[in-house]
C-alpha cells in the first residue's frame, strides 16, 4: 500500500481504537448517564391510532399526581413554535410539506405521534401520569399502502390536498427519444418490480436528551445523543426562535446512529422549549417501543426497474420508476433519500446517455421515513444488482460474466458517467477477480451441478454483488444543484500545545466509528508525533464550533482530510519558526519524523517539540508571526469519493422448511487508501450484518390500521452475533485522486453490497425449481411460499 | 420501561410464600427467576401490586435421583437442569432441551418452576414434560397435590393452578435408554420457538409434544398411535398436526406451522429411533 506520507509507519496499521477501553469498562458517559440536579423528566403521550382527529385533551388528572409539574396538550403548546420541525431538503420548487409540529394539535398521523406531554420530578411520576392523561380521538382513515397512497382515495393532510409529496425526475439522453428507442433495439430486456421493505435502525444506545438552562441571560445547553449536534443547533434555534449563539449542543458518547440520529426530534424541541418555560433542565429517554414507533425508519420503497441490453448483454437503457414512503411527515432530510440513489441505478457499469429516472413520494400514516445507513444508496443497488441477475438469466449466461462485460473499464478512470458525475478511480475486475478466488467461485458453480439435482432437499446458492457507495456527499455546489440545505464541507483545528501534545478539533461527530483513533494516526503521521499525544475534541458546538457532523460516510474523506491539510499549515508555520532559529532558507528544510533538518546538513535540525515552546513563547519568533502553532482549515472536497467493491455469499436452503444457511460471505471493498484497516473491517462487517438483516430477518410490519406490529426486540429481528456468518475481508486499494490522502468513504459500503448479495444467493439456489424472485426478508415462511407458488402450489 | 408501582416481600420457604400470597390475594404474584413477568410488568402488561419473591427459597433448588424418576425443585434454575449429570444420565432430552431456553444469561435466571408455571405454549420446556409424562407438584394452603402434565395446562398462559397454589417439585420418568429429539425451529438462535418438537421412541413406544402448535402444548397423541401401530415414521409424522390448533403470527401462517410441525416431527423421530 502507498502512502503519500509515510514518516512515522502508523498509518495503515491494525492500532486498536483509542475509544474502546471507556465503551468496553462501561465508564463512557452516554446521554442518559448524565447527572443533571433538579432536571425534570418528560414523558409524551402518543397516538395510539394511524390518522384520527383530536377532539379533547383532559390533563386535568395527569397535573393532579404526585409529582407532576404541568402537563400539556398540543394547543398549549403551540404558541412555542417559532416554525415548524425542519426539514432541510425540498427536492422539487413545488415539493409539499404539511404542518408538522412537536406535538400534533389537530389530528395525529402515525401510532406514536405526540399529542401530549407531561413533565414531572421523576421518570415514574411522568410515566404514571402520562397514562393519565384522557385523549378523545375520532379515528379516521388511515393509508397504509403505497400505491393506494398514490391514488389519493384518502388524502392525509387535508391541507395540501394530496398524499402525493413530489415528483423528481432523471432523464439522461443524448437525444430526446434515446431510452425508447433503446428499449425498442435491444436484444434482451427485463422488467422487474423490488419491494424495499421499512426498517428499523434499532441503535444500541435508544435516544436520550437533556436541555439545560443557564444562569441568567437565556443560554441553553442541549445534550443530545444526535449525530449531527452542529446542524441540530442551527435547527433549535430557527424552531424556537433562540438566538443561534445563546445554544450549545454537546453529543456525549454517543451509541450508533446510522442515520436515525442523523435529525432533528420533536422530543429535542420539547425538552429544550419546557426548559426554558419552567427554567429547569428537562430530560427524556427513550423506551425501546417509543424508538420502534417514533424513530425515523429505513428504506420503504417500490422500485420498477427495467433494462435494455444488446446481443452480447451490454446494458443500453435503463428506466427506473420509484414510490417513497415519507411516511406521515418529512423529517430532516426524507425526500432527498431516494435522490441519492437515483445516480447509481447503472452501478458499476457503463451505460450510454440513456436514463429514465422518475420518484413519486407519497405521504403514508406510518412513522416517517429518512436516511438509513446508505439511504438510496442500498436500494438503487438492490435494484441493479438484482436486476443484473434477472438479465443474466434471460440470456442465460453466468451473473458474474454478465457483470464482466458491463464493468467500467479501468483505464477509462477518472470516468464522466451518463449523469455527468465524474468517478474518481475504480477497478472493477480486480475486485470481482478477488472476491471469486476467496470464495471458489468456480469450484461452489461446479457443486451446484451435483447437489441441485431434482428432489434436493438442501440446494446451494452463490449470489454477487456489486457496488459504488458514492458518498461524502459534497462539493457543496453540487449539494446545490439538488436543494440540499447545507454544504459538504468540513472544518479541522490542529493545536501544538507547549510541551508538544497535540490538540485535534474535529466538526465530524463521531458515534462509534472511531475517528478519534484515526484522526490521531493521521496527525502522528504527518506532524512525526505518537498517536497517544493527540487528543481529538468534537460533538461539542462551544469547542468545535465548526462543523457538518457525521453521516454519509463523509468523516474520512472530508473530515479526515481536512485534519491533514491542517496538519500541513502547521506544518508550514513550524518551518518558518525553524528556518529563523537555523538561520537557513525555509525551502532548504526537511521535515521528516517530527524534525526539520537542514538539507544535507543532519547536525542542523531542530523538532517540533522545540519549535512549539518557541512558538508559546514567543520570545524569538519571525518578524510579524503570530505567536503559537495551530491552523484552522475548512475543506469542500472537489468530488464524492468512490468506494467500490464485489461481495460474493454462498448459501444452502433447506427446500422443506424454507430456512437458509448462510455458508461463506467474501467481501472485497476498495476504499483507497486504508488509515486504519481494523476500523475499515469493523465497518464493513457490520455493514454486512445490516444488509443481511433486510434481507433475512428485519422488516418494520404494519398491519391494516397502521398499527406496528414489531415493536420490541422479540418481534423485530436484529440478528445477533449466533445469527450471522463469518465474513472473509478482502481488499483492493485504488486511492482516490480528489484527496492527499487517497482515502475513501467505507461506512456504508456493507450495507450497500450485501442484501443484494444473499438474495442473489438465495435466488440461484432456488433457480432450479422455478424461483425467479424473493421477496425481503426472506423469512423461512416466505421461502416456502415463494418454493411453493414457483412449483405450482404442490410439493 | 418502567413497571407500575409494586411491593416486594421476600419469603424464605414455601409456607411463607403461600402464606404471604393468602394475605395479598389477587393482586399478589409470585416472582421466581422474573425472565417472564418482569418483561411483561415492563410492558405494563402484567401489574401485579406485590411480587412475593420466591428467588432464594434454596430448599426448593434441588436435582435427585428418585428410582424409576427424578425430581426437581421447582427453583431449580435452567442452568443447573442443563448441566446436572442425573438429568444427563436419566432424561437426556429435558436437558437437552433446557440448552435452548434463551440464552446463558436467561438460563441462570430462570427456573423450571416459572417456565412451566407460565404456561406458554412457546415455551420449550411445557411440551418437553409433557411429552416425556412428567407430574408436577404443587403445594396450597392445604397441602401438596400431583397434576400430570397433561392435565395441567388449561388454556394460553394459564394453569389449573389456584391462585394461592406454588408449584414445588417436578418428577420426570427416566427415559430408560429411549431414544430422542428436540426439533427447535426459529430465525434467531435466542429466540421462542416458532415450532418445536420433543420426542422419544423405545421400540414401538413413542411420544411427540409439539411447541407452539395450540394455546397450550400439545401431545401429539395420533403420532404415537401410530407408531404403536408400526406405521412408519413417514406416515407418523404426517399425523403430527392432528391435535394442534395453531395460530399465525408475524413468523408463520397456520399452513406453515403445520407444515413445520410435520416435517420436524418426521426428523425427530428418525433421529430418536437412530
Ligand atoms: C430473552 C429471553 C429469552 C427467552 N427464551 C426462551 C426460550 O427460548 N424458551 C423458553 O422456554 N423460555 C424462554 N424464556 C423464558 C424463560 O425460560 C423464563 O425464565 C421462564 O419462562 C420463567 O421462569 P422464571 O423463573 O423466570 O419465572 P418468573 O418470570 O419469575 O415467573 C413466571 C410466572 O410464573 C409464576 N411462577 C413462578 N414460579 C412459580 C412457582 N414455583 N409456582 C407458581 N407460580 C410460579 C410467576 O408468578 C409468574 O406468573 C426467555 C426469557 C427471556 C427473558
Amino acid at each position: 500500500m502507498t502512502m503519500t506520507h509515510e514518516t512515522t509507519g502508523v498509518l495503515g496499521t491494525r492500532m486498536l481504537r483509542k475509544e474502546d477501553p471507556a465503551l468496553l469498562t462501561g465508564e463512557a458517559r452516554f446521554t442518559a448517564d448524565l447527572a443533571i440536579p433538579g432536571a425534570l423528566h418528560l414523558a409524551v403521550i402518543r397516538s395510539p391510532y394511524a390518522r384520527a382527529r383530536i377532539v379533547s385533551v383532559d390533563t386535568s388528572a395527569a397535573r393532579a399526581h404526585a409529582g407532576v409539574r404541568a402537563a400539556y396538550s398540543g394547543a398549549d403548546l403551540a404558541d412555542l413554535w417559532a416554525g415548524p420541525m425542519p426539514c432541510a431538503w425540498p427536492v422539487t420548487a413545488d415539493m409539499k410539506n404539511p404542518a408538522h409540529l412537536p406535538l400534533a394539535v389537530s389530528q395525529a398521523n402515525y401510532v406514536g405521534d405526540g399529542v401530549a406531554c407531561v413533565i414531572a420530578e421523576t421518570a415514574e411520576a411522568a410515566r404514571d401520569a402520562a397514562e393519565l392523561v384522557d385523549v378523545v380521538y375520532e379515528p379516521l382513515e388511515a393509508v397504509i399502502d403505497l400505491e393506494d397512497a398514490v391514488s389519493d382515495r384518502v388524502v392525509i393532510h387535508d391541507e395540501i390536498g394530496t398524499n402525493k409529496s413530489y415528483t423528481w425526475d432523471l432523464k439522461v439522453e443524448e437525444q430526446e427519444g434515446d431510452v425508447d428507442a433503446a428499449f425498442a433495439a435491444a436484444t434482451y430486456t427485463v422488467k422487474e418490480r423490488y419491494i424495499q421493505q421499512r426498517l428499523i435502525p434499532a441503535a444500541m444506545e435508544p435516544r436520550a436528551i437533556v436541555a439545560v438552562p443557564q444562569p441568567f441571560g437565556g443560554d441553553m445547553t442541549l445534550y443530545s445523543a444526535t449525530q449531527i449536534p452542529h446542524i441540530l443547533k442551527v435547527m433549535v434555534a430557527l424552531t424556537l426562535g433562540i438566538p443561534e449563539h445563546q445554544m450549545r449542543v454537546i453529543a456525549p458518547s454517543v451509541g450508533g446512529g446510522f442515520g436515525s440520529k442523523l435529525n432533528v426530534y420533536a422530543e429535542e424541541l420539547l425538552c429544550v422549549a419546557l426548559a426554558r418555560k419552567h427554567n429547569l433542565p428537562v430530560r427524556w429517554t427513550e423506551t425501546r417501543s417509543e424508538g420502534c414507533q417514533a424513530t425515523i425508519h429505513g428504506r420503504g420503497q417500490i422500485q420498477d426497474i427495467e433494462l435494455a441490453a444488446d446481443a452480447n448483454g451490454r446494458l443500453t437503457a435503463v428506466r427506473v420508476r420509484l414510490i417513497g414512503d415519507m411516511g406521515a411527515y418529512l423529517q430532516l432530510v426524507t425526500p432527498g433519500v431516494p435522490l441519492l440513489g437515483a445516480f447509481l441505478y447503472a452501478g458499476v457499469y457503463e451505460l450510454p446517455k440513456a436514463y429514465d429516472f422518475s420518484c413519486t413520494s407519497v405521504f403514508t400514516n406510518m412513522t416517517p421515513t429518512d436516511a438509513y445507513r446508505g439511504a438510496g444508496r442500498p436500494e438503487a443497488t438492490y435494484a441493479i444488482e438484482r436486476a443484473m441477475d434477472s438479465l443474466a438469466a434471460t440470456i442465460g449466461i453466468d451473473p458474474l460474466e454478465l457483470r464482466r462485460r458491463n464493468f467500467i473499464p479501468t483505464d477509462k478512470y477518472p470516468y464522466e458517467a451518463f449523469t455527468g458525475l465524474v468517478y474518481d478511480s475504480g477497478n472493477h475486475d480486480g475486485a470481482a477477480t478477488l472476491a471469486a478466488e476467496l470464495v471458489g467461485y468456480d469450484a461452489i458453480r461446479a457443486q451446484q451441478k451435483t447437489q441441485n439435482v431434482d428432489g434436493a432437499k438442501r440446494r446451494l446458492g452463490i449470489g454477487v454483488s456489486t457496488y459504488f457507495e458514492m458518498c461524502g456527499l459534497a462539493p457543496s455546489r453540487v449539494l446545490a444543484s439538488l436543494n440540499y440545505g447545507a454544504g459538504g464541507w468540513e472544518a479541522a483545528t490542529v493545536r501544538v500545545l507547549p510541551t508538544n501534545k497535540i490538540q485535534v478539533v474535529t466538526g465530524a461527530s463521531p458515534h462509534g466509528q472511531g475517528h478519534e483513533t484515526a484522526w490521531s494516526m493521521i496527525v502522528a503521521d504527518k506532524l512525526g508525533v505518537a498517536p497517544e499525544d493527540v487528543d481529538v475534541l468534537h460533538s461539542d458546538t462551544a469547542i468545535s464550533p465548526l462543523g457538518l457532523d457525521t453521516y454519509g460516510s463523509r468523516s474520512l474523506a472530508v473530515g479526515g482530510v481536512a485534519i491533514a491539510m491542517a496538519c500541513d499549515k502547521v506544518i508550514d508555520k513550524a518551518r518558518e519558526i525553524a528556518a529563523h532559529q537555523l538561520e537557513a532558507n525555509p525551502d532548504d528544510l526537511e521535515f521528516a519524523g517530527g524534525a526539520f533538518t537542514v538539507a544535507g546538513s543532519p547536525d542542523r535540525s531542530m523538532p517540533l517539540a522545540a519549535i512549539a515552546f518557541e512558538a508559546f513563547t514567543a520570545h524569538n519568533l519571525p518578524d510579524g508571526l503570530e505567536p503559537n502553532l495551530e491552523a484552522h482549515t475548512t475543506y469542500d472536497p472537489p468530488n464524492f469519493s468512490w468506494p467500490f467493491g464485489t461481495h460474493m455469499c454462498v448459501v444452502e436452503v433447506d427446500v422443506e422448511t424454507g430456512e437458509i444457511e448462510v455458508l461463506k460471505y467474501v467481501a472485497v471493498d476498495d476504499c483507497g487508501n486504508q488509515v486504519n484497516p481494523l476500523i475499515v473491517d469493523g465497518q464493513v462487517h457490520g455493514g454486512i450484518i445490516q444488509g443481511l438483516a433486510q434481507a433475512l430477518f428485519e422488516e418494520a410490519v404494519f398491519d391494516s390500521d397502521g398499527n406496528l406490529r414489531t415493536s420490541t426486540l422479540a418481534d423485530y429481528l436484529v440478528p445477533a452475533a449466533s445469527d450471522v456468518p463469518s465474513i472473509v475481508t478482502g481488499h483492493t486499494v485504488t486511492p482516490s485522486p480528489t484527496n492527499q490522502l487517497g482515502v475513501k468513504g467505507v461506512g456504508e459500503a456493507g450495507t450497500i453490497a450485501s442484501t443484494p448479495a444473499v438474495i442473489n444467493a438465495v435466488v440461484d439456489a432456488l433457480s432450479g425449481l422455478g424461483v425467479r424472485n424473493m421477496p425481503m426478508p426472506a423469512s423461512p415462511n416466505t421461502v416456502w411460499s415463494v418454493i411453493n407458488a414457483a412449483q405450482g402450489g404442490s410439493q | 420501561m418502567i413497571p407500575a408501582a409494586f411491593d416486594y416481600v421476600r419469603a424464605s420457604s414455601a409456607e411463607e410464600a403461600i402464606n404471604l400470597i393468602g394475605q395479598h390475594g389477587d393482586e399478589a404474584k409470585f416472582l421466581a427467576g422474573g425472565h417472564s413477568l418482569v418483561p411483561l410488568m415492563k410492558l405494563r402488561l402484567a401489574q401485579p401490586s406485590v411480587l412475593i419473591d420466591i428467588g432464594r427459597v434454596s430448599d426448593l433448588s434441588y436435582i435427585k435421583d428418585a428410582g424409576d424418576h427424578i425430581t426437581i425443585g421447582a427453583l431449580t434454575r435452567h442452568r443447573d437442569v442443563e448441566t446436572s449429570s442425573i438429568v444427563n444420565e436419566h432424561v437426556p432430552l429435558l436437558a437437552h432441551a433446557t440448552s435452548h431456553v434463551g440464552d446463558p444469561q436467561v438460563r441462570r435466571r430462570g427456573t423450571i418452576g416459572g417456565s412451566l408455571a407460565h404456561a406458554d405454549p412457546a415455551s420449550d420446556l411445557p411440551a418437553t414434560t409433557l411429552a416425556l409424562g412428567a407430574t408436577y407438584v404443587a403445594q396450597g394452603p392445604n397441602g401438596s397435590r400431583e397434576i400430570p402434565a397433561s392435565a395441567f395446562y388449561s388454556g394460553y398462559l394459564t394453569s389449573v393452578l389456584a391462585a394461592d397454589e406454588m408449584l414445588t417439585e417436578i418428577r420426570v420418568p427416566k427415559m430408560n435408554g429411549a431414544g430422542w429429539s428436540f426439533q427447535k425451529f426459529n430465525r434467531r438462535a435466542q429466540d421462542w420457538a416458532i415450532v418445536g418438537v420433543a420426542a422419544w421412541r423405545n421400540g414401538n413406544e413413542a411420544s411427540v409434544a409439539l411447541v407452539n402448535m395450540a394455546s397450550v402444548p400439545v401431545l401429539a397423541t395420533s403420532v404415537g398411535a401410530a407408531i404403536a401401530s408400526g406405521a412408519s415414521i413417514e406416515d407418523a409424522a404426517a399425523q403430527a398436526a392432528a391435535e394442534a390448533d395453531p395460530q399465525a403470527d408475524l413468523n408463520a401462517s397456520v399452513e406453515y406451522r403445520q407444515h413445520l410441525a410435520r416435517v420436524l416431527t418426521r426428523r425427530a423421530l428418525e433421529a430418536a429411533s437412530a
